[in-house]
C-alpha cells in the first residue's frame, strides 16, 4: 500500500494484494471539462470512474482493451460503491474523476481497485463519511477463504464485499455463482471481519503518510524561515 | 508471546515458472507462496512451538502427537523417523505394521510426491496420520519459513524435493536436540548427501537392523530390485514396447488395449476382449503372455494368421509346468546356456497342440481364433495376494534368508518368489504377499511377505483369506464413521409426536395404524422390508411395501456415507456377515423390527383384482411392524385355516396378488434359471458345519420376492422420470448368441432335437421348458445351470449411459429396473432412496447423485463390489462344503459338463460342487482319444476296460475331500466309479 506521488494528480494510491496491483488516481474536485459538461449536476459533484488494464497485467499475455465489458462493469461497481460515501454535496457543480489502472491481475481486481480508490480519495482530500474497504471471499466446501488469487477465483464460488468498516454497513456485495443461503451469511460475516482488519491497515498507512507530510511541512517551514533569516 | 511476523516482512515467496504453451511460445506463470512461522513440530518434547500456535479456521489448536518417549534403538537412543517418498511408496505395508514405525514425520514434499505417484498409497498414509495410535505427523515443510527452499539453477525438480526433505530432517534435528532424528532413504546418493549435512541416515534394511525386534521384521522389507539368481538371467521375456510406440500403435490401430483373462483351466492361455473384434483375442504360451497377471490391463499386438489357433482343450496347471523349478536356480550353475522361455514340459504340451492343429478340418477352421501377444502393460492389477509357501521349494532348515515360492490361492496366478528367513515356520500357514516387480529376466514375479493369517484350514485364516482375495473391506468401522451415528445410540427412538416444528418430520406420513409385518429368512436381523395389504371399499386392494429408511441416518458426504459407498454391499459368508453399515443401524435403528416404531420409505399401490396398478404413491413414513415372520412361520400361518385374524387375512391377500404378479411376469418371458446353490447348516454349539442342503423355496419366498420386484420397478420408473440422466438403474443385457454356441452344439450332438432359441427371453424360457429328458428329471435343471453361465451379468448404471431400449432387464423381462428394497445391505438402494426422496420433494438431492460422472464412479465401484461379494460368498460355501465332505465320503451322482482331451469336469448336484477329473486319475493316459465333434473322451480305465464319457452323461462319482498339498486348498476330489 503506497501513496505514490504523481505530480499532476490530486491524489494517487497503489495497492497490492498478493500479485494483484491496482493504482488509482483522483482528479478533482475540479471544473468539469468540455466533454463531460453534460453530466454536470447543480447540487453536488459528479463522480466518474474509468478502469483500464495495463497490457502486461494479465498472465499469459491476453490483453483487455479499454472498452472491455468486464472493466466497464468494474468501473460501474466502483462508482456505485463510492457515490453514497463521498460527500458529493459539498462540491456542487464540480467533477471528481477516478482513474484506476490495473497493473497486475491475479484475482480480486474489483476489491483491490476499491481499496486503492479509497486511499486515493483520502490522498486527494475529498470528504468521505468513512473508509470503504473491500475483499473477495471464496467458499471451499464449507470453509470461507479470504482474498482469493486468480486460480482460486476461477475454481470456487466467490463473493466480493465492500463495507464501511466503522459501522459495518455493506455498500457492495456481488456474487456470480450459486451458493447456499446459510453459507452466504457466514461468508459475509467473515468478509466484514476481514474488511475491519484491512481498515486498520489502511488507517495506519494514512496516518504515517500524514505524519511524514506534516514533518515535511514543518521542515519546509523551518527552511523557509531559515532562508528568510539568511 | 512472540512478535508475529507480518507478510510484508518477508513471509512470502514468488515463484516464476515458464511453461511451453501449445503454439510453441512460452507462458509465464507467477504464483505466490506464503510462508508461516507458526507451524509446530508436533512433538510433545518441544517447548518452543507451544508459544506460537494459532488456532485453525474451526478454532482448534493443532494436536501434538509425537511421543515424548519414542521407540528406542538397540543402542538405547530414542528416535523419530523422517521418511522419503520411495520409502512410503515401496514399504507402506511396513509403515502400517504395528511392531515398528511409531513417531514418524512425513515431510509434505514427500507426501505430495506420493500423491502424484500412487493415490491409494497416499490414502493409506493419510489414514495412518489420522489414526493417532501410530503417531504419524505430516510436517508442512513447504510452508515453513525455515524449511522452504528455492529450486536452484540447473537443479532438477527431484533433486530439489530431495533437498527439501533433507532440510526438514535437519530442521528437526536442530529443533529437537533431545531425540535422535533418523532420515530414512533407500537412495544411496541421497544418503551420502544427508550424512554430509550431518544427518543420521539409514536405508530401510539398515534401520530395521537397528531395531530391537529386527528379527521379526526383516522379512517384511520389500525387495529392492535385487536379482534372485545372480547375474545370469534364467529366462528372458521380450521387453515391453516403449510408451511412445504403444501410444502410436493404439492410435493407428495396430495395437489394442484390453483386460486380460487367464483361462481357469489353462494358465498358459489368456484372452483379451477388444472392442475391435467380435471374438476375444487368444494369447497362448508364457512368452506371448509376457508377464501379464490375470485382470491386468494390457496392450496386445496381433500375430500373423498362420499362428491363429483354436482355444486349447487341454488342462494346464501351474504345477504341471513349473513343478521342478528351483527358487534359487543354483543347481544348474554348470548348465551351459540360460534356459529359453519355454520349459521342456511346456514344450511338450505345445507340441501336442501343434499336432492337433495340423490335422485340422474345415470345421476347425471356423473355430480358429485370432491370437496375439502382450507388448505392454498399462495397469497392473497387483494387490495383496493370499497363498502359501510351496513346501517343495523350501529345502533345509536354518536361519539364513532363503528364497522360496508362494503358491497363490487364485489358480490363474503364477507362483511368486519371496525371500524370507522364516520359510520353515511359514509352511502350512496362509500368508499374505505383495508382488514388487517382474523383471524380464526372471521367470517368476518377485514379491515379499506381508503377514501370516494363521494355519491353513483354520476357519479364521480361511475366512480372512477369502475376504482378502475378493478385496472385501472387513476391518471394523473407523471412529470417524461411528461418529456419524445418532448420539443416542441404541436408545434412539422415533419421536412420539409428529411435531410440526421439524419440517422434514412433518412431511412423514403416520402409517402406524396399518397392519404391517415382515417376512424374512429365519434368524434374520437386518430386516429391510415389510408389507401390508388391505381390501378397499371399492373392491380394489391397497398394498404397501415399506423399506427401512436408511438415508435418514446416512446423509450424503458424511464419513458414514463414504464408507458405505466404498464397501458397496454387505457380504454374506456361511459363518459371518461383513456389514456395509455399522451394526447399530443395520440390525437396530434401521431394521424394521416388530413392535417398535421405525422410520420407513413406503410405496403404496392401489391394485385391482388382476393386480393391475390403479394408483401408486411414494412417501416417507413411520410404521410399526406387528410381527416378524420367517418364511416357514408365514407359510404355516397362511395355510392354517383356523387363523382368521386381520393380519393373516392381509397375508393371504398378498399371496393371492403375488401369484398373479408372478404369472404376469412369466408370461412376459421372465427366465427361471437355476444355480447349484446349497446351504450349509452349522452346528449351533460347536459351529462346525453339519450338513449340506439344497435351498428349498416356499410360496412365501416368492411372495416377498414378487412385491420387492414390483416396488423396484415402480421406483425405477419414478426416479427415471425425475432424473433422466442420473437415475440409478439396473439392467441385464441379453446374452450374445456366441455365448450359447458351444452349449447348443453340445445339445445338437448329444441330445437329439434339443436346442435353445435365443430370439427373446420368452423364447429362451420356452425352449428351456421343452428340454426335458424323460429318463432324467435333473437334466432340465442341469441345462438351466449351464445356461445361467452363458448369461451376461446384470449391472448397475446411471440412466444417462444407455438409451431407453437398453435399460431392459432380460432375466426379469421388464423394461426398467432398479434396486430399492435393501438399503441396509446395498449401496445402490441408498442412492435410489435419495433420488426417490428428491423426486417426491421430500429433500433436495445431493449434487453427487445428480452429476453423471460422479454417478458413473459410484456405479463402477458397486458393480465390482457386488461381483466380489458374490464370489466371496460362493467361495465360503465351497470351503464349508469341503469341510462337510471331509467327514462323509460317499458315492454320488454327477454330470459331465465339460470335456477336455486330458480330463473331464463333473458337477455333483448334491453338494453343488464341480470338480475336474484328470486323465491320469481316470485311466491310462496314452489310451485316451478325444472326439471333439462328439464331445466324447474315450479311454481305458485302470483295469484295462474301454470307457466312453461324453458331455451330459450321468456318472457315478466317488466324492471325497482332499487337501491340495501345494495350495493348501481343500477341494472336492471326484473319482469316476465303474
Amino acid at each position: 500500500m503506497t501513496f505514490s506521488s504523481q505530480a499532476n494528480a490530486d491524489g494517487t494510491a497503489t495497492v497490492q494484494q498478493g500479485l494483484t496491483t491496482a493504482s488509482a488516481t483522483v482528479f478533482g474536485p475540479r471544473e468539469p471539462r468540455a466533454q463531460s459538461r453534460g453530466t454536470l449536476l447543480h447540487d453536488r459533484a459528479s463522480l466518474s470512474v474509468e478502469v483500464g488494464e495495463a497490457a502486461w497485467a494479465q498472465q499469459g499475455g491476453s490483453k483487455r482493451s479499454r472498452g472491455d465489458k468486464r472493466l466497464t462493469e468494474v468501473a460501474a461497481a466502483i462508482r456505485d460503491t463510492f457515490e453514497p460515501v463521498v460527500m458529493l454535496q459539498l462540491y456542487p457543480r464540480t467533477e471528481i474523476s477516478v482513474y484506476v489502472q490495473v497493473l497486475g491481475s491475479d484475482g480480486g481486481i474489483l476489491s483491490t481497485a476499491i481499496n486503492a480508490t479509497t486511499l486515493a480519495l483520502i490522498d486527494a482530500g475529498v470528504a468521505m463519511t468513512d473508509y470503504i474497504t473491500s475483499l473477495s471471499i471464496g467458499l471451499h466446501l464449507t470453509q470461507p477463504l479470504l482474498d482469493l488469487s486468480g486460480p482460486e477465483e476461477s475454481d470456487i464460488p466467490h463473493l466480493v464485499v465492500a463495507c464501511l468498516p466503522s459501522t459495518g454497513k455493506i455498500t457492495l456485495a456481488t456474487l456470480e455463482t450459486r451458493i447456499h443461503v446459510d453459507r452466504f451469511e457466514e461468508m459475509l460475516d467473515v468478509g466484514v471481519e476481514g474488511c475491519r482488519v484491512l481498515h486498520a491497515e489502511m488507517q495506519a498507512e494514512v496516518r504515517q503518510r500524514t505524519t511524514t507530510i506534516v514533518e515535511r511541512m514543518q521542515m519546509g517551514q523551518g527552511s523557509t524561515t531559515a532562508v528568510a533569516t539568511a | 508471546m512472540l512478535e508475529r511476523k507480518r507478510l510484508t516482512s518477508g513471509l512470502t515467496v514468488t515463484s516464476k515458472v515458464f511453461v511451453r504453451s501449445r503454439n510453441g511460445g512460452a507462458t509465464k506463470i507467477v504464483r505466490e507462496h506464503y510462508l508461516r512461522d507458526d507451524i509446530p513440530c508436533y512433538s510433545t518434547l518441544c517447548e518452543i512451538c507451544h508459544e506460537h500456535l494459532k488456532p485453525d479456521a474451526a478454532g482448534l489448536l493443532p494436536q501434538f502427537v509425537l511421543s515424548s518417549t519414542p521407540q528406542k534403538l538397540t543402542s538405547g537412543e530414542m528416535h523419530y523417523v523422517v521418511v522419503d517418498t520411495n520409502i512410503m511408496l515401496h514399504a507402506v505395508d511396513m509403515l502400517e505394521n504395528t511392531a515398528c514405525f511409531c513417531d514418524v514425520i512425513i515431510p509434505q514434499t514427500a507426501l505430495d510426491e506420493v500423491k502424484a505417484r500412487s493415490f491409494p498409497i497416499y490414502q493409506r498414509i493419510r489414514a495412518l496420520v489420522k489414526g493417532s495410535d501410530k503417531r504419524f505427523v505430516v510436517f508442512h515443510n513447504e510452508f515453513h519459513e525455515s524449511t522452504y527452499i528455492n529450486r536452484g539453477k540447473l537443479e532438477t525438480i527431484n533433486d530439489r524435493n530431495d533437498r527439501a526433505i533433507r532440510k526438514t530432517a535437519k530442521w528437526y534435528q536442530d529443533h529437537l536436540p533431545s531425540v535422535k532424528i533418523i532420515f530414512l532413504c533407500n537412495d544411496k546418493d541421497n544418503r551420502t548427501k544427508a550424512i554430509a549435512d550431518g544427518l543420521e541416515s539409514y536405508s530401510l534394511s539398515q534401520y530395521i537392523d537397528c531395531l530391537p525386534n529386527a528379527d521379526d521384521l526383516r522379512d517384511l522389507v520389500p525387495q529392492e530390485n535385487v536379482s534372485f539368481s545372480g547375474d545370469r538371467p534364467e529366462i528372458s521375456f521380450p521387453e515391453y514396447y516403449s510408451n511412445s510406440r504403444i501410444m502410436g500403435g493404439i492410435k493407428n490401430g495396430t495395437l489394442y488395449q484390453g483386460i486380460i483373462n487367464i483361462s481357469p483351466y489353462n494358465i498358459l492361455q489368456g484372452s483379451v476382449l477388444v472392442p475391435a473384434f467380435k471374438k476375444p483375442l487368444l494369447i497362448i504360451g508364457s512368452k506371448n503372455l509376457n508377464r501379464a497377471f490375470h485382470s491386468d490391463s494390457v496392450i496386445v499386438e496381433l500375430l500373423p494368421k498362420d499362428k491363429w489357433r483354436e482355444p486349447s482343450s487341454t488342462i494346464v496347471e501351474e504345477s504341471a509346468v513349473a513343478q521342478n523349478d528351483n527358487p534359487d536356480e543354483d543347481d544348474d550353475i554348470n548348465g551351459s546356456e540360460p534356459k529359453g522361455v519355454i520349459s521342456d514340459n511346456e514344450r511338450r504340451l505345445l507340441a501336442q497342440e501343434a499336432l492337433h492343429v495340423t490335422s485340422e478340418s474345415k470345421e476347425q477352421q471356423l473355430r480358429l481364433q485370432p491370437t496375439a501377444k502382450v507388448v505392454g502393460i498399462s495397469r497392473r492389477s497387483w494387490r495383496y495376494y493370499v497363498g502359501q509357501v510351496d513346501p517343495l521349494s523350501v529345502s533345509e532348515s536354518g536361519n539364513a534368508s532363503k528364497t522360496c515360492f508362494v503358491v497363490l490361492m487364485d489358480k490363474v496366478l503364477p507362483k511368486i518368489r519371496i525371500r524370507t528367513r522364516k520359510a520353515t515356520d511359514l509352511l502350512g500357514k496362509r500368508i499374505v504377499v505383495v508382488v514388487d516387480s517382474w523383471p524380464s529376466t526372471s521367470k517368476h514375479p518377485q514379491g515379499h511377505f506381508v503377514r501370516s493369517l494363521g494355519d491353513v484350514e483354520s476357519a479364521e485364516a480361511e475366512t480372512e483369506a477369502l475376504l482378502l482375495e475378493h478385496d472385501v473391506e472387513y476391518r471394523p468401522f473407523s471412529k470417524n464413521v461411528l461418529d456419524c451415528l445418532p448420539k443416542e445410540g441404541a436408545n434412539w427412538k422415533v419421536p412420539e409426536t409428529l411435531n410440526m416444528a421439524d419440517g422434514q418430520l412433518a412431511q412423514r406420513k403416520d402409517l402406524r395404524d396399518k397392519l404391517v409385518c415382515s417376512i424374512d429368512p429365519p434368524g434374520c436381523v437386518d430386516i429391510d422390508d415389510a408389507l401390508h395389504a388391505r381390501k378397499l371399499p371399492n373392491g380394489n386392494y391397497e398394498v404397501g411395501v415399506h423399506i427401512a429408511d436408511v438415508t435418514h441416518f446416512v446423509k450424503p458426504n458424511t464419513a458414514l456415507d463414504q464408507e458405505g459407498a466404498s464397501r458397496g454391499t454387505s457380504v454374506y459368508l456361511v459363518d459371518k456377515r461383513i456389514d456395509m453399515l455399522p451394526m447399530l443401524l443395520g440390525t437396530n435403528l434401521c431394521s424394521l423390527k416388530p413392535y417398535v416404531d421405525r422410520f420407513a420409505f413406503s410405496v403404496i399401490w392401489e391394485l385391482d383384482q388382476n393386480a393391475e396398478i390403479v394408483n401408486v404413491d411414494y412417501m416417507k413414513s413411520i410404521i410399526k411392524s406387528r410381527e416378524a415372520f420367517s418364511y416357514e412361520q408365514a407359510q404355516l400361518r397362511i395355510d392354517d385355516k383356523s387363523q382368521n385374524d386381520e393380519l393373516t387375512q392381509s397375508m393371504r391377500i398378498l399371496l393371492k396378488l403375488s401369484k398373479k404378479l408372478k404369472q404376469k411376469r412369466l408370461d412376459a418371458g421372465a427366465l427361471n434359471l437355476a444355480s447349484p446353490e446349497v446351504k450349509v447348516h452349522m452346528d449351533s454349539e460347536t459351529s462346525d458345519p453339519g450338513e449340506v442342503e439344497i435351498k428349498k423355496l416356499l410360496e412365501t419366498n416368492s411372495l416377498v420376492e414378487e412385491f420387492m420386484l414390483f416396488a423396484n420397478i415402480s421406483v425405477a420408473r419414478k426416479i427415471y422420470d425425475a432424473y433422466p440422466q442420473t437415475a440409478m438403474l439396473r439392467r441385464h443385457a441379453p446374452p450374445p448368441a456366441t455365448n450359447f454356441e458351444a452349449l447348443n452344439e453340445m445339445l445338437r450332438v448329444r441330445k437329439k432335437g434339443m436346442s435353445i432359441s435365443l430370439e427373446s427371453s420368452k423364447a429362451l424360457a420356452d425352449s428351456l421348458d421343452r428340454c426335458e429328458d424323460p429318463n432324467d428329471p435333473y437334466f432340465n435343471t442341469l441345462l438351466r445351470i449351464m445356461s445361467t453361465r452363458c448369461m451376461m451379468a446384470a449391472e448397475y448404471f446411471p440412466s444417462g449411459s444407455y438409451g431407453y431400449p437398453e435399460f431392459r432387464h432380460y432375466g426379469l423381462a421388464v423394461d426398467i429396473y432398479t434396486h430399492f428394497t435393501s438399503p441396509i445391505r446395498r449401496y445402490c438402494d441408498v442412492v435410489a432412496h435419495r433420488q426417490l426422496a428428491g423426486a417426491i420433494g421430500y429433500e433436495n438431492l445431493d449434487l453427487s447423485h445428480r452429476d453423471k460422472t460422479k454417478m458413473e464412479l459410484i456405479v463402477k465401484n458397486i458393480n465390482r463390489r457386488h461381483r466380489n461379494a458374490q464370489f466371496a460368498g460362493r467361495a465360503s460355501i465351497e470351503y464349508y462344503v469341503g469341510q462337510v465332505m471331509r467327514n462323509n465320503e460317499s458315492v454320488h451322482e454327477g454330470y459331465v459338463i465339460k470335456c477336455f482331451n486330458n480330463g473331464i469336469v463333473v458337477l455333483v448336484p448334491k453338494f453343488g460342487v464341480e470338480g475336474l477329473i484328470k486323465l491320469d486319475l481316470l485311466g491310462k493316459v496314452d489310451s485316451a482319444v478325444y472326439d471333439e465333434d462328439k464331445f466324447e473322451l474315450t479311454f481305458e480305465d485302470h483295469s484295462g476296460k474301454k470307457r466312453v464319457v461324453g458331455v451330459f452323461d450321468k456318472v457315478e462319482v466317488d466324492v471325497k475331500s482332499v487337501k491340495d498339498e501345494v495350495t493348501g486348498k481343500r477341494k472336492a476330489q471326484l473319482l469316476l466309479k465303474k
